[in-house]
Formats: C-alpha cells, structure tokens, sequence
C-alpha cells in the first residue's frame, strides 16, 4: 500500500509538490490527474525513493522513501514518462538484464519473461533490437519491464499513452487483473475514459497541491452536485399525482417523461421505481443523466484557475 | 560481498555489450590501437638513427619507454567519451531513470560506470602497448627492464583511472553530453601537462620519483572517484536544468554565505569568521602537528645529505660557502629589494599558490607545498648546527618577531585548503556540488581577507622595518 502525509518537493525557489496526503490500500488504483507541470510525476518520483521529500513522508510497501530507499525501489514496478529503453539491446536481453537487477534466478527470469513477451504479443520481436520496435512495442516492452519482478505496487505513468486500441485494451486487462491480485496501482494519466474505468479512487493535482480526491462518485457529487436522473415511459402517463421520497426533487415532468434530482440515488431509485410501478408506469429507462469524469476534471480546473486569477 | 558486487559488473556488461555493439566507439579506437604504434615506431625509428650520429644511448635508451607512455595514454583519451557520457549520455537518452529506479546503491551504479570506463581505455591502451613492443622485438631497440615495464604499465592504469574517475564526475554534474565533452579538456589538459613531467621523470631514470609519481596519480583518482560518491545525487540526474551559467544564482550564494547576514564588521568577524574558524579547527590543529613532522623532515634531509656533499665538496668550495654564509648583506638597508609591499605580496602569493594547488589536488598538492614551506626552516636551522653556528639566535631574531603572524597565517591558510578538500570529498546531502564548491570558496574569501591577509601584512612590516635590525644586531 502506499501512503503519504504532507508530502512536498521543492526544487530551488519552485515548490512543485506541496501538501500531499495520500492513501492507496492493497487491491486500489489511484489515478493522479492534472496539467503537465502539476507534480505528477514528482509526486511518483518520491515515491519510487528517487527524489528525498523537502516536507512530509511517505511509506510505499511498508517502506519509508527516505530511510529504506532500496527496499521501496525493489517493491515498485515504474512505468516511466521517458520509456527508458536501450536501443541496441534486444527485448529478451532487455527483460532478461532487469530480472537480473532484481536478483530474479534464471528459471524465473525465463518464465516471467517469455509471459510478458507473449502477453504483450512481442514474442515475435523478442529478438529484434528495441532501436527498430514501434512506439506502442516499445510502450509495451517498457511496462512488461516494471511489471517484470511482479511487484506489489506499481507506479505508471501514461500507460496506454502510444498505444492501439487493442493494445490499450490488453493493458487495461492487465491492469484489472493485477488489481484484483491485490496489487497497489498508482496511474497517472490524461486519459480520463481509462480513468474512469479503471480508477477506485482519483486525485486531482494542480501546481503540486491536491485539490479533490476521493471516488468518481464521490468527485462527481462535490463538484457537479446531486445527479439528476431522466425515467421514460413508453406511452404518455399522468403523473400528477406522483408521492416521491423526501430527498428527491421534481425538475420538469412532460407526458412521457420525468426529470428528478435524487440525493441518495442508493437508497431512493429503488423506492422511486417502486412506486411507478404500483401506479402502473410503464417504464422504458430510468437512466442517470451523463456526468462525465472529464466534467469534473474541467469544473475543477476552471474554479482553480478562477480562483487563481481572483486571488 | 559477490551479491553485493553483481549488480556493479550487471550495469558495467550491460555497457560494454553495448559500446561493442556501436560502430562509432569501436572503430576510433581500433584505428587507434593499430594505427598510432606504428607512426610511433617510424618516429622512434628516425629518432634513433638520428642519435646514432651524436651516439646519444642514453636518449635511445629512455625512448622506447617514453614512446609506450605516448601509446598507452592516445586510446585513453579517445575512449573517454565513453565516461564522459556513462550518466549524462543516459539523462540525454531518458534510460537513467528505469536504472534510477532499481534497487541499485549509488556506489554500485557508480563503480558499474566507473569499471566500463576503466576497462574500455585500459584494454585498448594494454593492446596498443601491446602491439608496439611486438613490433620493437623485432627491431633492434632496447626493450624496458621489467620494472620499469612495470611502472609504464601501472603509470598508464594511473592515468585511466585519474581519466575517467574525473570524466564520471563531470558526468554526473553536467546537465548535457555537450557541456560534458566540452569540459574534458579540464581533464586533458592537466593530463598531458602530467605527462610531460613524467616524461621528465622517465628520461632522467629515477624509479623511485616515478614509483612517488604513480603513487600520486593513484591516491588523487581515488580522491576523485571518493568526490564522484560523495557528490552522486539520482536527483541531479532527474533535473531538467539547461546549460545556462546562473550568475545571479552563484553570486547569491556565495555573497550570502560570505557575509552571513552579518550587521557589522565586528559582528562579521564574531560570527560569520568565527563560526568558519570554528568549523576549521580541526584541520588547524592537523596542519599544527604536520608542522613538527615538516620541520623535523626538512632538518632530517639536511642533515642525511648536505654532510656527504660537504665531505665531498672542495676545500675552495667550502671556503666560499663559509664567506657567503658569514657575508651578510647590509640588513639594515634592505627596504630597496625586500620592502613591506613586496614581502606581502609574496607571502600572499605563496599562500594563493597553496590554495589554488590545493583545490585541483583536493588538497593534497597545497598541503605538500605547506610542508616544503615549514620544511625549510627545519633545513635552516640544519644548515646552521652544520656550519657550526647556533641556530636560536637567528631564529629568535630573525624568524620569530615576524613568523608569529606569518607562520599562523601560513598554517591557517593551509589549514583552510586542506578542510576544503576534506569537504569536498564528503557527502554533502541535500546540497549540489555547484553550492558545496561555493560554500567552500565562500569560507575560503572569509579566512584569507578576514584573517590572513591582516596577519601577512603586518608579519611584512615587521619583517621589513624590525627584523632586519634585529637581525644585524645578533649577526654583528
């Protein structure tokens, strides 16, 4: 797990991370959203013990950065900005010389390595110098990489960022499998649909400070309000004598549709079909109206900004 | 220990795989390895047919290992770009951080670029010395004694491993393969000047001065590659700093540290210069006892070798001798050649020489120069005991009215270097080596204007107004 309190980084006259506090359990991703430049990846940086905390702590796989630096860096699995690859050496030297630094034994860097090759589907180029690999192989290669000592974290950056649709989809498979093998996931994306479906929790960072975290729920709730929900009927229904729970607010109602605001959609949306259904509605949809993570993040940023230009 | 080593030969084999995979390093060096024995063996050639007109020998004789040095020491040079860019080649390519992130130590990234650094030059100067000596064997130039084979082949290890530790430090400083390559020639430059001396050395055939000459070369790359952990930041190596000189920056640093905030002068000196002294009190009380050991040394050698000299010299020689040591010049009107100014300025000179040998040795040239300097006063009073005469006197009147503010201003502008270097070869966290090395200078500027040059003027004023009198009184 990671987790962190008041974590800062400031480099000269520049505080490019401040104040972070974080906490990711077994079997959670987090998702660091932001601006180029918001402290992403220095936040990473500090928590793959490359870069020494100005302010703060952080403990990553039960390791403090600061004290036990190797210990965190043999936990973690990086995906970095930069892939990092060597060009003229070849995919399998490439797996086979990382297992090695992660003190891998031979049989093991064999399997792990012709796993990853052929997940990713490069068992094919595993022979080919990485110099003549495509952007997308080479992405593949660099997170078959962090992924080679099957770590229990793992820090990512852009994941799927060169990627083909088909190969973005076999990442995010991974990506969910290794979520549900209890690892600890932190991504940093610009991606927000990847987010979305991959994220339990997300944070959003701007000029290194958090400004929201939490669920997409409950990010969607803060900065977008109460979801509204529109119920459709197949044919045209009178529903002026409606009972709706306490917490549930007309918005608009025409012959064959409903608009409402539901504070706890949990617990009301039952009682709310419920209710349509002893008075003989003839229900088509009852779907939320679309909140999108993109939403949010850009509420969010325009306020940030906003308040920034006020200020 | 093997585990612990592994991973150093790991990131040292994962290079040389690669170097030897790379056209543009290996062909200059092949070229190299075959093409420059053989012009140096033509020159050897013509030079020797030269000397055989004069029956020059000794020359002849001294130039097959000059001419190893030379071949050993071209490859070196070439192959050091692979140093030069074993960390700032990787931040340039964006393949340092997935090292970075490895459960590496410092030391053994460091030693894993330290090792492919030394091992590229030194293969390639051990071939090309190679290939020379087969092609001298078959001529009829005389080969070196093994031991001095010996010496020529662990000069030019010296001489890789000062290379390329320094390269590796420039490495980890730089912030661009350019700035690393243009910043070299502080590497070779001082070098060949090295060279030269020991060509010097080679000529003249004093083993024993070589052997001290390796002996040297080796304890400064070990200071080198002590500075290159001491200064290894993986968060150096993450920045994104650009190849821009920030006078602002530097100027900042070094004046806040030179002033320290200080209100006035007398708090300066309480403060600012006192908690500098403070900080070089123990490398005062290092150069005070290497002080004995210097004056006992420069009296020891007087006294083991001036006798043999003296037994053997003349008695027309000693005869002079004896007039030149009794004539003594006219002391008392002396302030035409050794006037107040000229004596400051010398005795500042001298101490500038120390503190500028001092910080490219790391402060082990300007401690050896602080050594000869006290060294001579042991050898005076020698002198003295030797021609029969009692050293106190002139030493009471002639070193001590003004040596009790020269030789503290010696001592604690020695005592300044050496904490310099110590310093310098520390790990410094949080702190670059830009800001450590301005600091240091900071310190330096604080001790020399502050404290050394008062005391050096007035141990000249002394020396040029009071000591002379003092002096001709007792030498009447």
């Amino acid at each position: 797990m990671i987790e962190t309190h008041d974590l800062s980084k400031q480099f000269h006259d520049f505080m490019a991370v401040d104040g972070v506090d974080l906490s990711v359990e077994s079997g959670q991703i987090l998702a660091l959203l932001g601006q180029n430049g918001a402290g992403k990846t220095t936040t990473v940086r500090m928590l793959t013990a490359l870069l020494n905390p100005t302010r703060g702590w952080a403990r990553v796989a039960g390791y403090d950065v600061v004290k036990n630096g190797h210990d965190v860096r043999a936990s973690v699995g990086v995906l970095t900005e930069q892939h990092g690859l060597y060009m003229r050496m070849t995919a399998i030297e490439y797996l086979d010389f990382f297992g090695q630094i992660y003190s891998l034994s031979t049989t093991t860097r064999k399997s792990r390595s012709d796993h990853l090759l052929q997940y990713f589907g490069l068992t094919e180029a595993a022979h080919r110098r990485i110099g003549e690999y495509s952007k997308g192989m080479r992405q593949k290669l660099a997170l078959a990489r962090a992924m080679m000592h099957d770590p229990g974290v793992l820090l990512l950056d852009e994941p799927t960022s060169a990627m083909d649709p088909e190969s973005a989809r076999l990442v995010r498979d991974e990506i969910a499998r290794l979520k549900s093998s209890k690892r600890t996931i932190v991504i940093c994306s610009h991606n927000l649909t990847e987010v979305e479906a991959l994220a339990d929790k997300i944070a959003i960072i701007y000029r290194g400070r958090i400004l929201l975290q939490g669920t997409l729920d409950e990010l969607k709730q803060k900065v977008l309000g109460t979801p509204e929900y529109e119920i459709k009927f197949s044919d045209a229904w009178d529903s002026s004598g409606l009972e709706l729970p306490n917490d549930v607010d007309m918005l608009s109602r025409t012959a064959t549709s409903l608009k409402v605001r539901v504070k706890r959609p949990q617990e009301s949306n039952p009682q709310i079909l419920k209710v349509l259904s002893e008075k003989s509605a003839s229900v088509m949809a009852f779907q939320e109206e679309p909140r999108s993570l993109e939403q949010v993040y850009l509420k969010v940023m325009a306020d940030a900004k906003g308040l920034e230009n006020v200020q | 220990m093997f585990n612990k080593l592994k991973p150093v030969w790991l990131v040292a084999a994962r290079e040389l795989r690669d170097q030897f995979r790379d056209w543009r390093v290996l062909m200059p060096m092949i070229i190299l390895i075959f093409c420059f024995p053989i012009l140096m063996n033509e020159f050897a050639k013509q030079t020797v047919d030269f000397l055989n007109q004069y029956n020059a020998n000794l020359i002849q004789e001294r130039l097959v290992p000059f001419s190893i040095m030379i071949i050993g020491f071209f490859p070196i040079t070439i192959s050091l770009v692979v140093a030069l860019e074993s960390f700032v080649g990787e931040k340039e390519r964006g393949t340092i951080e997935p090292m970075l992130s490895a459960p590496l130590d410092n030391w053994q990234l460091y030693f894993g670029k330290l090792l492919v650094g030394v091992i590229t030059p030194l293969v390639a100067s051990y071939l090309s010395i190679g290939f020379y000596l087969l092609m001298i064997i078959r001529q009829d130039l005389v080969m070196p004694s093994p031991s001095v084979m010996l010496q020529l082949m662990l000069l030019t290890t010296a001489h890789a491993t000062l290379m390329v530790s320094a390269a590796i430090v420039i490495s980890v400083q730089s912030t661009s393969v350019k700035a690393a390559n243009l910043l070299a020639s502080f590497i070779v430059v001082p070098v060949a000047i090295l060279m030269q001396g020991e060509a010097v050395l080679l000529f003249w055939g004093n083993e024993l001065v070589l052997w001290m000459a390796i002996a040297g070369v080796m304890i400064i790359s070990l200071l080198l590659i002590r500075v290159g952990i001491a200064h290894f930041q993986r968060e150096y190596l993450l920045g994104r700093e650009i190849d821009v000189i920030n006078l602002r920056w530097i100027l900042r640093t070094f004046s806040k540290n030179l002033l320290g905030g200080a209100r006035s002068l007398v708090d300066w000196y309480r403060n600012v210069l006192g908690n500098a002294l403070r900080r070089i009190a123990p490398a005062i009380l290092f150069v005070i006892l290497i002080a004995g050991v210097s004056l006992w040394m420069g009296y020891d050698w007087i006294m083991d070798n001036v006798p043999q000299a003296i037994a053997s010299a003349s008695p027309e020689a000693l005869e002079r001798l004896e007039e030149n040591v009794g004539e003594m010049p006219n002391l008392t009107n002396s302030d035409e050649h050794l006037n107040a100014p000229f004596l400051f300025l010398n005795n500042t000179r001298a101490i500038a020489t120390i503190f500028v040998a001092g910080l490219v040795s790391f402060s082990v040239l300007g401690i050896m120069l602080y050594m000869v300097n006290i060294g001579l006063i042991g050898g005076l009073f020698a002198i003295f005991e030797l021609l029969g005469r009692d050293p106190w006197p002139l030493f009471a009147y002639g070193v001590a009215p003004h040596g009790i503010f020269e030789i503290p201003a010696l001592m604690i502008g020695s005592a300044v270097v050496l904490y310099i270097g110590v310093a310098i070869v520390t790990p410094q966290t949080g702190k670059s080596m830009g800001e450590v090395i301005l600091e240091l200078l900071a310190d330096w500027t604080k001790v020399f204007i502050g404290l050394v040059i008062p005391l050096l003027a007035i141990a000249a004023l002394i020396e040029a107004y009071i000591t002379p009198n003092l002096l001709a009184s007792v030498l009447k």
